[in-house]
Formats: C-alpha cells, sequence, structure tokens
C-alpha cells in the first residue's frame, strides 16, 4: 500500500481568511493521505474548516481566502504550483464535486443536458451530440428515471433528491480521480438520503474513485467511508482507521460528540446524554493550546494551553493519531463522564387528545380578475387521531409534506380544523383560532421553534421577549416580580442572568434555543409542542438543550409533542411515537413498539434509513424508490403505494388500508396482512447476535 | 402563460379606466371650470360674467351635464379615436398628441440606443469583478452621474458644449426643421441621468450571480472562464437589468417633461406642461391617458419578457 | 457587573451613539429647522432664534455620523456633503451674508467688486447675492424634502405593513391602488396634483407622499411577507397577540434596516423632483431664494457663457446635496452587506 502513490496528500496545510478583523485561521496544519479507492470522511461542527478544506483541495478560496501554509498534492504534483490552465484541466475531470445543496448548484437558466455535456466537451473534447450520449447514460447509472426527459429539463422541473443525482453524474461523467462530497445528503429527507447513499458507495465499487466525504454526521461517514477525521475549531484532532475511532476513540472531543449523539442503548432515564459543557469557540476567539481545553474535563494548566499541539500517533497503531496531550494518561474506559440516570417518569391522565382531526386547504391559482378555475385540494391532514398524557413524550415523526407542521398550526390556533377534534382538557380547539381561545387556554398550549435564528426577534431584548410572555398571559403584571421571573427562567435554562438586557444577535444558537424554551415555559404550560428544537444545532450543542428541554418538562409534568425527522433523537426520548407519511398516520405505538416488529413498511424503511453511529449494531439494508410524492398530489388508495416495496397491485393503489391493532394502543395501517406484519424482521440488531 | 398575459390585459384596463376616472373627477371642480373660463374669455371678461351667462358659457362647452355622463362620453369619444380638443392651440388633440410623440418617440429612440448597451457593458464588467478597482471606479462614475439631476447636467452640458464651445445649439426647437445637432443635448442629458441606474442594478445582478453556487460548479467544472461568464452568469444575470430597463421608459417620460422644456424641444412632455399650466384639459387627460398606457404596456412586456427569459418562472 | 463597567468607562461621544441620544438630537436640529422654515413668517422678527439649538445639534450629530461610518470612505463624503448643506440650513440667518433678496448691482460676474461689495459668486440678473442665495436656498428644499420624504414614507410602511401582513382583500385592495399609482409616471403624477392643489410647499409634500408611497409600500410589503414567516412571528400569533401589535412591535422594528438604504436613495429622488418641479414652476414660489427657482429665472434670463455662473451655481449645488444622499445609502449598503 505504502508503494502506492496517494491520490491526494495534505501536508501541513493552513488555510486563513482575510477580513476587517485581521487574519482569521480557518484551517491549521492539516494532513491527509488519501490513496487509491479510499474513502476518508472529514466530521466536524459548523466553523470547524471541514468545507474549507475540500475547497482548498479545489484551489477555490474565494477572493479573501488564501492558503498560507504547506501543501496539497495531487498525484504527487503540488497544486499551488498549477497554472490555470492546469488547474481548469483537473477540476471537474480528474477531481470533482458534489455540494450541499443541489438546487442552488446547478445553474438555474441551462437545461441539465447542456450542463451535463460541457464536462464532456471541454475535458475530452467530445462533440455536443457525442457528449449528450455520454451525459445520457451517466444519468441512467445514477438510477434516474427517464434520462432522456432530464436532459432536456431545467433544475427546478425536478426532485431534490433527483438534482443531488444529476450532482453526481456530473461529477463521474469525466470519471474522476477523487471525488469531494460536500454534505450531499444534509438537504434531503431520509429516506432520499437513504438512497444517495447507497449510490455513492456502489460508485466507490464500480469506478474505484477515491473519495473525500464531508459529513456533520458520524453515522453517515460510517456508513461510506474507510477512514476518518474528526476535525474540532479548524484543526484535525484525531485520524484513524474507522473502527479505530469509533470504537477505541482517542480524544475527549471525539468522545464527547459521541456522548452526546444518541445511540440505541442510550436512553432517557437509565442512560442519559451527557452534552459537552460549553460551545465552539469562534474563530478569532481560539484559546492557546489546545482549541478544545475550555470544553474539555481532563484539562490541565500548563500543559494543554501552551504552545500549539501536535498531532501524536497512538501507540501500536501507526494510522491513528491523535492531538491530545494527555490522551495517554486518561484511562479510557474509567474517567469518561456518564450521565446520571434519573427515575422514570409515570404518565398522568390524558392532557390532549386527537380524533381524527383533518385539515384540508383549499388552493385557488385564480387571480383577482381572471378565475384560474383549478381549484385544488390539499389534504394536509386527514384523520388524525391520538392521545398524549400528562408528563408524557410523543414524537410525531415524518418527513417532508408529513403534515407535521401543518398539525401544530391547527393546535396552536392559527388554522381551523377541516374536521375532527383536538380537545386539550375539556377545551375542543379545532374550530377555535386563537383570537377566540382565553388566555389560560393560549397559555397552556406553547411551542418550541426549529430555527435558533427565527425564534427570538432580532429588534428586542431577551428579557422583554421573555417579559411579554409573562405579562401577557397574565402570571404577573408588576414590573419588579415580572422581572424576577425572567430571572428565574433565565437560571432555570442555565444562561447568566444578565443576557435579559442582551439582543439575540449576541447568543449563539444554542443559547437562543434556551431562550425559546424559556419563553415557552414561562407561562407555565400544559402541553409543549416543540418542533425539531435541535435539529438546527451543532451535534454537540444539541444533547445539551436536549437534556435541558427534558429536565423542566419532568420538573413540570408537562406533556411534549415532539416533532421530528430524526428516528435516532425520538427512540431517546419520547415514550410513544407517531410515524406519519403524506398527512395520514402511518402507525403508532410506544417507543419500543415502534422499534420494533411488526412494522409498518414505510416505518421499516425510515428505521434503515437513519444512519447510526454505532460499530456495534448491524442495519438491514432497505432503499425506497423514487421520491416522497406532492401533498396536493397524493397517490390514490395508501398513499405509500408509489414507494412501498411490499405494494400489492391492485389493492394497495386503490383502496384505503385499514387499520390493524396490535394489543393497546399500536395501530398499523396497511393492507398486509397482521399475520404477515408480525413476521417482519428487526431491523437493528447488535452485530454479535447477527454473526451468529 | 397565456393567462399571465390575459391577466395583465385585463388590468391594464381596469388600470386604465380607474386612473382616467381619476383625472376626469380631478378636472371636475368648479375652480378648473373658472380657470378654463378665465383662460378662454380673460380674466376681466370673468369677472364681468353674471352667473347666467357663465351658466351658458358652461352650457356651450358643454360642461354643466353631470360628471359620469362626461365621463362615458369622453370615453365613448376616446374608443371612436376622438381625444378632443385643444383650446391653447387650437386644432384637434389627436394629432397634436401624435407629432408630439413622434417627436419624443425620435429622442426615447436614441436614448435607448445609447443608454442599454453603456450600462449592460458597464455593469457587467463591474459586477464580474466585484470589489476590484475596475468595479469600485465604475461604481463611483454611475453614483456621480446619477446623482445629476436631468436640470442640473442639462445645464451643465449646455454650459459647455452650448454656450463655452458653441459646438452645439442652445435650444432644441427645430424652427428650422429636423437638425441632429439639435438633439445631441436633450439625448445625453437623458442618458447621462438615467444609465447609471440601470449600470448600479446590472453589476448588482452581476455581483450576485458571480457569487452564486452555480456559478461556482461551473468553475469548479473546469469551464474556460470565459465561457461561465458568457454562458453562465450572462444569461442569469441581465434577466432583472432587462425587466428594469423596459420600465425605464416610465422614468423617461418624466425626464423629458425637463429636458424638453430646458431644451424647448417640441415633445409629449412639454405638450403636458403647457396644457396643465393652461388648463387645457382634454390635452391633459389624453396625455396622461398616454402616459398611463405606455407604463402598463411596458409593465406587461417586462412581466412577459421576465417569464420568458426565466424557465423557473415559464415553467411553473 | 464587567459589561457595564465597561459601558460607564467609555467617552461622552460614545454613549450618545445609541437610538435615544441619537433621536433626540435629530429632533433638536430637524424641528427649529422646520418651524424656521414652515412657519418662520408666523413666528415674526425673532424667528431666527429658535435656530440656535440646532447649530450644536447639527454639529454633534456630525460628529457622531463620521464616527458611525468611518469603515465607509463613501459615506463620510456622502455624510459631510449633507451635513454641510444641513449646517448652512440652520446657520444661515448667523452668517455674515448680504440679503438675499435685495437687489444691488445686477449682472456682476464673480470675484468682482461693485458698489463697495465684493460678490464672491456675482449677482443673478436682478442684482441679488449668489453666494448668499445660493445658501439660503436649501433650507426649502431639504426642509419639503425631508418633511415629504418622511410623510411618504409612514404612507407607504402603514399600507406596506397593513398589505403584507394581514394579506387577502386587504392587499389586493391596497396593491391595486398602488399600481394606479405606479403606472403614472412620476412627473405626471406631479404636475396632475400640484397643477389641481396649486404650487406649494405642503402640495409638494403631497404629491411626493402620492409619488413616492406605493414603491415604499411595496418593498415594505415584500419585507413584511418575507418577516411574517419568521417563527418570531409565529411566537407572537401564538400567543394571542393582537395582529395591530405583530405589525408594530414584532414587523415594524426589523423593517427598518433594510429600508434606510432607500430612504436615503428617496431623499435624492425627492429634491430631483422639488427642485425640477419648482424650475417647471410648479413647485416653491419666489421670492426666496431656492435652487429650483434660481435655474428657473437664469435659464430665462442668462443663456450667455459669461452669465454661465448663475446656472451653474444652483447646479452645482444641487448635484452636490443628492450626491451626498445617494454616496450615504452606497455607504449604508456596503456597510450592511459587510456584517
Amino acid at each position: 500500500m505504502s508503494d502506492q502513490t496517494p491520490v491526494l496528500e495534505c501536508r501541513n496545510l493552513c488555510i486563513s481568511y482575510y477580513t476587517r478583523a485581521g487574519e482569521i485561521p480557518a484551517v491549521v496544519d492539516f494532513n491527509l493521505k488519501l490513496m487509491p479507492g479510499e474513502a476518508h470522511g472529514i466530521v466536524g461542527e459548523s466553523g470547524c474548516g471541514k468545507s474549507t478544506v475540500a475547497l482548498a483541495i479545489m484551489q477555490y478560496m474565494g477572493k479573501n481566502g488564501a492558503i498560507v501554509g504547506g501543501e496539497i498534492l495531487f498525484e504527487g504534483r503540488d497544486m499551488r504550483t498549477m497554472s490555470d490552465e492546469e488547474l481548469r484541466r483537473i477540476r471537474g475531470s480528474k477531481i470533482a464535486m458534489v455540494y450541499q445543496e443541489p438546487m442552488a448548484s446547478l445553474n438555474p437558466s441551462m437545461l441539465i443536458g447542456a450542463q451535463l455535456a460541457e464536462v464532456p466537451i471541454y475535458h475530452d473534447g467530445l462533440s455536443e451530440a457525442d457528449a449528450l450520449r455520454r451525459a445520457e447514460e451517466m444519468l441512467a447509472k445514477v438510477r434516474l428515471p427517464d434520462p432522456k426527459r432530464i436532459l432536456n429539463s431545467y433544475p427546478h422541473q425536478i426532485s431534490g433528491g433527483q438534482q443531488q443525482r444529476v450532482v453526481i453524474a456530473m461529477a463521474l461523467l469525466s470519471n474522476p480521480k477523487l471525488l469531494l462530497l460536500d454534505e450531499p445528503t444534509t438537504a434531503l429527507d431520509v429516506t432520499v438520503e437513504a438512497g444517495i447513499v447507497e449510490l455513492i458507495n456502489e460508485i466507490a465499487e464500480e469506478f474505484g474513485t477515491s473519495m473525500i466525504y464531508i459529513s456533520h454526521n458520524l453515522g453517515l461517514i460510517l456508513e461510506t467511508c474507510d477512514r476518518l477525521t474528526v476535525m474540532y475549531s479548524g484543526e484535525a484532532v484525531e485520524v484513524g482507521d474507522i473502527h479505530d475511532v469509533f470504537e477505541e476513540m482517542r480524544h475527549p472531543y471525539t468522545r464527547g460528540l459521541f456522548g452526546s449523539i444518541p445511540l440505541p442503548g442510550a436512553d432517557k432515564n437509565a442512560h442519559p446524554l451527557v452534552a459537552i459543557p460549553g460551545q465552539l469557540p469562534l474563530p478569532h476567539e481560539r484559546p492557546e493550546g489546545c482549541n478544545f481545553a475550555p470544553r474539555c474535563t481532563f484539562f490541565r494548566d500548563g500543559l494543554c494551553n501552551v504552545g500549539a499541539l501536535k498531532m501524536h500517533p497512538v501507540p501500536g497503531d501507526d494510522d491513528h493519531k491523535v492531538r491530545c496531550e494527555r490522551f495517554q494518561e486518561i484511562d479510557w474506559d474509567r474517567d469518561l463522564p456518564k450521565g446520571e440516570a434519573k427515575p422514570p417518569v409515570l404518565p398522568g391522565d390524558t392532557v390532549l387528545s386527537v380524533e381524527n382531526m383533518t385539515k384540508h386547504y383549499i388552493i385557488d391559482e385564480g387571480g383577482l380578475f381572471v378565475s384560474g378555475g383549478d381549484a385544488r385540494t390539499v389534504k394536509a391532514n386527514e384523520k388524525l387521531s391520538f392521545e398524549a398524557r400528562e408528563a408524557e413524550t410523543v414524537a410525531i415523526v415524518g418527513e417532508s409534506g408529513c403534515g407535521k407542521s401543518t398539525f401544530a398550526k391547527v393546535l396552536m390556533g392559527l388554522e381551523d380544523a377541516t374536521d375532527g377534534k383536538v380537545m386539550l382538557g375539556d377545551v375542543e380547539l379545532g374550530a377555535l383560532p386563537v383570537d377566540k381561545r382565553d388566555k389560560s387556554t393560549i397559555a397552556k398550549l406553547q411551542m418550541v421553534f426549529q430555527n435558533p435564528f427565527d425564534t427570538l426577534n432580532p429588534s428586542h431584548t431577551i428579557g422583554g421577549q421573555i417579559g411579554r410572555v409573562i405579562r401577557k398571559f397574565g402570571v404577573a403584571s408588576d414590573e419588579a416580580e415580572v422581572n424576577e421571573i425572567v430571572m428565574r427562567l433565565l437560571d432555570t435554562v442555565k444562561l447568566p442572568r444578565d443576557f435579559a438586557k442582551r439582543k439575540p444577535r449576541q447568543l449563539s444558537g444554542g443559547q437562543k434555543q434556551r431562550v425559546g424554551i424559556a419563553r415557552a415555559f414561562a407561562g407555565n404550560p400544559k402541553v409543549v409542542i416543540a418542533d425539531e428544537p435541535v435539529s438546527a444545532l451543532d451535534v454537540s450543542v444539541q444533547a445539551a438543550v436536549t437534556e435541558l428541554l427534558m429536565d423542566i418538562q419532568r420538573e413540570n409534568r408537562t406533556t411534549m409533542l415532539f416533532i421530528s425527522h430524526d428516528l435516532s433523537v425520538v427512540r431517546y426520548l419520547a415514550d410513544r411515537i407517531v410515524v406519519m407519511y403524506l398527512g395520514r398516520i402511518m402507525e403508532q405505538g410506544t417507543t419500543e413498539e415502534i422499534f420494533a416488529p411488526p412494522y409498518h413498511p414505510y416505518t421499516e424503511a425510515l428505521l434503515a434509513a437513519v444512519p447510526i453511529a454505532d460499530t456495534r449494531v448491524e442495519k438491514r439494508h432497505i432503499v425506497l424508490k423514487g421520491e416522497i410524492p406532492s401533498p396536493s398530489n397524493p397517490p390514490k388508495g395508501c398513499p405509500f403505494s408509489t414507494r412501498c416495496p411490499y405494494m400489492i397491485p391492485g389493492t394497495c393503489d386503490v383502496d384505503l388500508p385499514p387499520l390493524r391493532s396490535f394489543g393497546e394502543g399500536h395501530g398499523i395501517l396497511c393492507h398486509l396482512d397482521p399475520a404477515e406484519l408480525s413476521k417482519m424482521e428487526p431491523v437493528i440488531k447488535p452485530r454479535a447476535q447477527a454473526a451468529e | 402563460m397565456l393567462k399571465l398575459v390575459l391577466r395583465r390585459l385585463v388590468q391594464m384596463v381596469l388600470i386604465m379606466a380607474v386612473s382616467s376616472l381619476l383625472l376626469f373627477a380631478i378636472f371636475d371642480t368648479p375652480e378648473f371650470k373658472k380657470r378654463l373660463a378665465v383662460q378662454e374669455l380673460g380674466g376681466f371678461a370673468v369677472s364681468a360674467l353674471t352667473e347666467d351667462s357663465y351658466q351658458d358659457w358652461l352650457a356651450a362647452r358643454g360642461l354643466d351635464v353631470p360628471f359620469y355622463q362626461r365621463y362615458a362620453n369622453w370615453v365613448g369619444n376616446i374608443l371612436t379615436g376622438d381625444f378632443g380638443f385643444s383650446f391653447e392651440k387650437n386644432r384637434p388633440v389627436a394629432p397634436l398628441l401624435a407629432d408630439r410623440l413622434a417627436n419624443t418617440g425620435i429622442l426615447a429612440f436614441f436614448v435607448f440606443a445609447l443608454m442599454i448597451p453603456i450600462s449592460l457593458v458597464l455593469g457587467v464588467l463591474a459586477g464580474m469583478k466585484e470589489g476590484s478597482l475596475q468595479d469600485r471606479s465604475i461604481s463611483f462614475i454611475s453614483v456621480f452621474t446619477t446623482s445629476i439631476p436631468e436640470i442640473a447636467s442639462a445645464i451643465l452640458l449646455t454650459i459647455v458644449f452650448a454656450l463655452g464651445l458653441g459646438w452645439l445649439p442652445v435650444k432644441s426647437a427645430m424652427i428650422g426643421g429636423f437638425d441632429f445637432r439639435e438633439l445631441v443635448l436633450p439625448v445625453l442629458t437623458l442618458v447621462i441621468y438615467d444609465f447609471g441606474y440601470v449600470a448600479r442594478m446590472t453589476r448588482a445582478s452581476m455581483a450576485e450571480v458571480m457569487t452564486s453556487q452555480y456559478i461556482r460548479t461551473a468553475i469548479l467544472k473546469g469551464i474556460p472562464y470565459r465561457r461561465v461568464v458568457m454562458k453562465h452568469a450572462l444569461r442569469n444575470a441581465l434577466i432583472a437589468p432587462f425587466t428594469l430597463i423596459v420600465l425605464q421608459l416610465n422614468w423617461l417620460l418624466s425626464g423629458v417633461v425637463v429636458v424638453e422644456v430646458f431644451f424647448e424641444y417640441d415633445g409629449f412632455g412639454k405638450l403636458l406642461l403647457e396644457a396643465a399650466l393652461f388648463p387645457d384639459v382634454e390635452v391633459v387627460q389624453a396625455c396622461t391617458l398616454v402616459a398611463v398606457a405606455v407604463a402598463v404596456v411596458s409593465q406587461i412586456i417586462s412581466d412577459i419578457g421576465y417569464t420568458f427569459l426565466n424557465p423557473r418562472i415559464r415553467f411553473a | 457587573m464587567a459589561v457595564t463597567d465597561i459601558q460607564a468607562s467609555q467617552p461622552f461621544l460614545s454613549r450618545l451613539l445609541r437610538p435615544r441620544p441619537v433621536i433626540a438630537l435629530l429632533l433638536l436640529m430637524w424641528l427649529p429647522l422646520m418651524a424656521y422654515v414652515m412657519f418662520g413668517k408666523t413666528i415674526g422678527n425673532n424667528a431666527q432664534m429658535v435656530l440656535l439649538p440646532a447649530i450644536p445639534a447639527t454639529l454633534i450629530l456630525y460628529i457622531l455620523g463620521i464616527r458611525a461610518f468611518r469603515e465607509s470612505w463613501v459615506a463620510v463624503i456622502g455624510l459631510t456633503l449633507v451635513f454641510f448643506w444641513l449646517l448652512m440650513a440652520v446657520s444661515a440667518p448667523y452668517l455674515p451674508l448680504l440679503d438675499p433678496n435685495k437687489p444691488i448691482a445686477p449682472f456682476t460676474t464673480p470675484f468682482t467688486e461693485r458698489k463697495d461689495v465684493f460678490f464672491w459668486l456675482g449677482t443673478d440678473f436682478k442684482g441679488r447675492d449668489m453666494l448668499s442665495r445660493m445658501i439660503w436656498g436649501c433650507q426649502r428644499v431639504l426642509v419639503w424634502g425631508v418633511t415629504a420624504t418622511l410623510v411618504a414614507y409612514v404612507v407607504g410602511a402603514l399600507f406596506g405593513l397593513i398589505s403584507g401582513y394581514l394579506s387577502g382583500w386587504w392587499d389586493e385592495i391596497i396593491s391595486f391602488a398602488a399600481n394606479v399609482l405606479l403606472s403614472f409616471p412620476v412627473m405626471v403624477l406631479f404636475i396632475v396634483i400640484l397643477n389641481y392643489l396649486g404650487p406649494s410647499g405642503f402640495n409638494i409634500v403631497v404629491a411626493v407622499t402620492f409619488a413616492s408611497a406605493p414603491a415604499i409600500m411595496r418593498i415594505v410589503r415584500g419585507l413584511a411577507l418575507d418577516i411574517k414567516t419568521r417563527d418570531y412571528v409565529f411566537a407572537a400569533q401564538t400567543r394571542g397577540e393582537h395582529p395591530l401589535y405583530i405589525m408594530i412591535f414584532e414587523l415594524l422594528p426589523n423593517v427598518r434596516g433594510p429600508i434606510i438604504v432607500d430612504a436615503c436613495l428617496r431623499l435624492g429622488y425627492t429634491t430631483v423632483a422639488i427642485t425640477t418641479l419648482t424650475f417647471l414652476g410648479l413647485g416653491l414660489q419666489p421670492p426666496d431664494p431656492d435652487w429650483g427657482l434660481m435655474i428657473r429665472e437664469s435659464a430665462k434670463t442668462a443663456m450667455l457663457w459669461k452669465f454661465s455662473y448663475m446656472l451653474l451655481v444652483p447646479a452645482l449645488s444641487v448635484s452636490s446635496l443628492i450626491l451626498g444622499f445617494n454616496l450615504m445609502a452606497d455607504g449604508l449598503r456596503e456597510m450592511s452587506l459587510r456584517d
């Protein structure tokens, strides 16, 4: 292996951005060696410099970025010494890249065929007709249906998953030596993501292309890569074979990262997540010495905060290196922080009950003066029924278009239900818009939002925004009293009291989300709807916010409706799960029931699609075909029939499936025979058991 | 596509109906009728007029019938091509307006013929390399020229080229027939004021496109830079300026008033102002109607052009 | 706490550089000037006394502005031009100038002495001092221009918020009205309105409002449509806030930023419009000095190379003020993009 020339080698690479504040190092002392056919993962949180590395390899740094040290060798030649023309020849032919947002990466006003054909025309000197023919072949290879039609389409005419396949086809057209994948599936739904991941793995086998896969998701890296670099705040902190790093990580940050993602064994009561304290340092505020030092439990003054740290090889393994001064002193089996077990919470009486709740929208495309006449009904929610009890966490799981946001809107009173009932205690909410609800009803039902950058009004102070809720709900009206409650709430969400005077832009994403939680709990709500409250946060911050949310919930015995697309989070924190697809509940039951057979075929596929960052489990491989249909034009019969591997023609695509009941509360909406459903094998199994 | 045009046309008719009604209402007040009487009969005659004979005068001019009835008549007349009669110029409005519009059309033609290439080329050059010296100097020049209002640049140009150097005539009344030299200063004045705005918008659009992800994709695909700019960037970058240029027609109708008055060029703008000050009501109404029609039509053209240039909307 | 300690130790000027003191200073500068120009005649002989507090306020604001804009030299130049004219406007009565309305020696060219008076910029066809007329001439343009823009903004923002936030029929009606107004070329609209109402400063405000408010409404409407999808608006809705509260407290503060740049540009347009209208005889009326009037009067009488200064002085003055507004807008935009 060592005789071969590496496809790519980065030696002591340093990259800086020049801003008004001066030079900001984005990546420091980065080393990487990529052998032919190898797939190397780079994992890290936002701002750790992983995308910068990819763009530096492409020699595309923008106006204010520059490589300030080290070298990048592509097939043994330093790319920094190449002329523009040489670089142009390499880009797109020998090194190709796949980007995070497929829609933005394709030219909106050019036909896909023309965009694809450019690659062979300019790199291999093909004629346009030949180039188009090759593009068509490549589209077929990336499993796009009807390649001819796609060649003659504009990017916006195809779905996100298809766009990403087009981008991948574009990258593969001239058979590159190296493929850079920069978060290629982040913008896609889980089941679509699974398809892309499968495709990427096939490419690796079929073309023998070396790959660099950049992601924030450890599970995805495990599914795609051989080796792994963990980056933190501009530095590689741990490099090694993927199994070494996953099973014997030797850097406190890597360990912390694994501790803060919900793996199959985690449990909110017995084994709670362990959050990494603190937050990511800003690039110009990095500490001296180890960047992770301020958040590290093994920090030792005089050792960790002096000079630049070097990568140390882990004894007994040449390929495994860590940037930690103390990794040999740490007892990796014993010294690690463990979450404190908490007693389980017993749920109380039913607080919220939803019965056959239905919400239809009518979209009338006509305007003021010329009526279009083609009014369509979008069935956002169809006959939802479920219950939530006091102190219980009910998760609503589904991908885009499943109707979870519409459901939240109806619940919060911003939309009227078309049919059915929503009972909060003894108040019917379905037909009661928010301006007709009384103060106490509104206060009983609050929400935590998804996007930390949107959740707070940038023009008002934190204290003002929390105080407004307190006054509005009549918790207190006296100025001093309100202030006192604001302070107490800030304490509860573990924020310093002087944050009350700050504006949201002075807070990090995780801190904003904490304020959002404080605001939701200011009126002592009975039910809190949490709409993907942590999905936009960095992994190491997610755990802390999740734990906080659950602690407050536990203390106040609040009912929580947790809306999410991420089954691993849901498995960790939910008591009951409701799986939705295109406005309908496909399956509901307790967490154990959902994660064990019998499954609804969609649940089964969803479980198989979620990447798990754990080498100890094995997952069945199920990839759904096609894309999620549009809610405005759902399939006839079972909404899942177009993608279901068990589809029974003539039945599933004609009639609505019956609700099959498996014990109390566990229901599956499917045409398959209950016996057949029960025969399904578990999707996730411990690896040892699988080997037997 | 067809639906969009149709919808736009319906809106246009509605807008013209509402705006003409508004105009009619404005000019229907007693004061305006008085002012009209003063102009026609002379101030002295009006003050000596008895109420009865004033009423007779109104009746003679057809101004005594209710407002809606006159509006209906007027609309009917317009639909048959009769735009009324100008009392100031003492000739029917339709041919008068046609003459003046033709003159303004000539002016507008030259303005657009100069402005479009200048502003697009400068805008693209500036936006291509955002932040470069080339960009900053072009940007500064365009801010500078848009800051000189038409009236000021008309003065400066006249002082330099007409009064100082004596190359060009001071006025553009075209008394001795059409003279191309008399057109130079009005055209330049309008171009100087207008091109900067379009150039700045083109620059912004181009700069935005150049930093977009699909341009990055194109560059990292290894296509030559020239092709990236010409094939990938230009088309997307010119969508916004195109609609703007068409809408610029509306702006031009404003600028044209000042320039025509200053240079005494017998065009639409000067006619409108003179008529408004007289007040030659039927001329003002006809002019305004024409202006609104031009504006609405250019809006439609720009909408259609936008949908045509932008596939995202065309196929939506 | 540490945070407050740092703030307390900051110099006086930095403490002024916060919304409330700045607004107070702006009012201190603006209200006297407005009172003087609009109601100077009714106040009487000692009207110039009201301008006294405005002079220091203007100077302090200028220094604050320079400090805030120091990152962009474009903005600093723009600010300097605008504040030069503002300072001239507030201090005109106290400057050693000849009476701008008093005819002394007609057709005196610049830098010559006649009747024992040295004329820096010469005199016009009636013999009035050009320098004095130039300086006094900025008052009316500034006051009416800013007032008109302000009123247009209040009206435009109000309708924009309503139509953007409430949508539905409100939006249809307001947008249609805006479309009707926008389909008149601006100058045509001005001519029609001012011809109907008669030429005067107050009517210019009305005309500018009709001409500008629809465009402002569209901008604000677009911003409101964007902002109303944000979660904090959603949060306000779900806690049962009244739409009026949401518009004023949740939407309006966040619309403010983007429209400041537009406001600077629009100040420039309004200045152009007022000068042009005055030139056409539809705006401000003689005898008080105004740049548009100076151009109008000179264009009739002095179309000769020798007397071109009579046109040049007001033309350059008005251009410099507009350039000031435009550069300020440019600098502000540049700075807002950087962060």
